[in-house]
């Protein structure tokens, strides 16, 4: 799995920091997405899909 | 002489406290975007489903800007045409208007500083938590429980002196009511500037660690864009979590294997919240948008200028969304539910409220594992009459 951000594009709703928080954080100061892992392991792809489909502002995308 | 069929008003009769009201699952059924009339004479459009819903709230074609927004139900201000909004009230604004006044606050709600004011939250919970026992041994859980919390924590936050928060309080609840008349609306909106306009000039005078306080240090905002971002905040960050304390402590009183379930598993509080705010949905009336220009939504002609009423209520109970929607269910999963909204308006505080009502849901039920209601649930006062439902009083007895 590839994980990509925009955080241009993030609203900073901390919905992926909460749901995959293996995988996202939250810049300190801006609150916007920061992704720790581009390929994460396979035990978090569940929460990962999840992170980018909750995603309000379409800022996660995720390839196979 | 044939006369065009008259377009339907918003639907809004409930049969009971926690279903929305019938017509709106009818709608979803068959006609999941279908025309509305406003109370000024526009004609718009009632969306019901999860996808649409979803779909327009992401698309930018469809704006939050205040300027375009009709009103949907009767109110002092339904018939008057929108001015743009205030400087500082973003949530009405679109694009880069929004989004620079927002980015200053993001920072402040993140997951991990969320996180870290636990143990406060905690201390106000477990301080209500006494009060209410003091009061007992019956009373009502929305004065002693529900209003506080959240009023304290985003007093604090912000930097609101609690002690007056009855300059803010009813103010608020009058700003929230259907029925209050235009005088009165002027006159809270009034004394809710006069009050925070007080707050920004003591704090522009001698600086504080908080919220606003931070706001006024950057120098970058005018007295007018401060006190309508804490205006924005102080309402945003009570009604909503104090409805939610209330409602969905009704909800479970109600529901006693959901209850059980959810006393026997401590584990389970943080999905229950996210079903809690699914299968209630307060913010009843759902969200406005209006289109930017023509959009064809599912072969349906959105023209220009056109307002869309998104049913939060409908969408949340979408079986195609949730399976067995209608059910309260406090171990399924209810993610992807759409009561904080969807898109870059979605809620900034959604992570403080989370922490607010699981710490405050299991707080309560921990402290009075014996908590019931003390009136039968019909005489349970609903809020009909305000733009966030919930519950206006909630007596319980332990």
């Amino acid at each position: 799995m590839e994980v990509e951000v925009d955080p241009r594009r993030c609203c900073a709703s901390g919905m992926c920091a909460l749901t995959a928080p293996a995988v996202f954080d939250q810049d300190e100061a801006a609150g916007t997405v920061v992704l720790l892992s581009a390929r994460p392991p396979s035990e978090t792809w569940d929460s990962v899909w999840e992170a980018a489909d909750s995603c309000p502002a379409g800022a996660i995308s995720v390839k196979d | 002489m044939t006369q065009a069929p008259s377009a339907p008003r918003l639907p809004v009769e409930r049969t009971n406290p926690f279903d929305p009201p019938s017509r709106i699952g009818e709608l979803r059924e068959t006609e999941p975007i279908s025309r509305l009339a406003f109370p000024d004479g526009h004609v718009g459009w009632l969306v019901t489903s999860y996808a649409l819903i979803r779909r327009i709230l992401a698309d930018q074609r469809f704006s939050s800007r205040q300027e375009l927004r009709h009103f949907p139900l009767e109110h002092p201000m339904a018939r008057e045409p929108q001015p743009p909004a205030a400087p500082g009230m973003f949530i009405r604004m679109d694009g880069e208007d929004h989004s620079h006044y927002r980015r200053l606050l993001t920072g402040q709600f993140t997951v991990r500083r969320m996180k870290a004011l636990e143990p406060r939250v905690q201390e106000f919970i477990d301080g209500c938590l006494d009060a209410l026992e003091a009061a007992g041994p019956g009373a009502d859980l929305v004065e002693h429980f529900a209003l506080p919390i959240p009023s304290l924590v985003i007093c604090e936050l912000l930097g609101v002196p609690y002690a007056e928060r009855g300059r803010f309080q009813q103010n608020s609840k009058l700003l929230m009511r259907l029925d209050s008349g235009g005088a009165d609306v002027w006159a809270a909106v009034a004394a809710m500037r006069e009050f925070l306009g007080e707050l920004v000039t003591a704090k522009k005078a001698e600086p504080t660690d908080d919220i606003l306080g931070g706001l006024c240090a950057t120098g970058e905002l005018s007295d007018e864009e401060l006190v309508n971002m804490g205006f924005l905040l102080l309402v945003a960050g009570h009604e909503t979590t104090a409805n939610m304390l209330g409602l969905g402590t009704f909800a479970l009183l109600t529901h006693p294997e959901e209850l059980a379930k959810f006393k026997a598993d401590p584990g389970l509080v943080d999905g229950a919240v996210e079903e809690l705010l699914r299968w209630l949905s307060i913010i009843q009336y759902g969200a406005t948008r209006a289109a930017l220009e023509d959009v064809d939504l599912d072969g349906v002609r959105i023209s220009e200028g056109e307002c869309l009423v998104l049913s939060v209520q409908g969408a949340n109970r979408d079986p195609e969304r949730f399976a067995d929607a209608d059910s309260l269910d406090v171990s399924r999963s209810a993610q992807g539910h759409l009561s904080f909204g969807h898109g870059v308006h979605q809620c900034l505080g959604q992570q403080l409220a989370r922490v607010e009502m699981r710490l405050g849901y299991s707080s309560l039920f921990r402290r009075f594992p014996g908590l019931r209601l003390a009136v039968p649930p019909a005489e349970v006062p609903t809020r009909t009459d305000m733009v966030i439902y919930g519950v206006h009083e909630l007596p319980v007895e332990w």
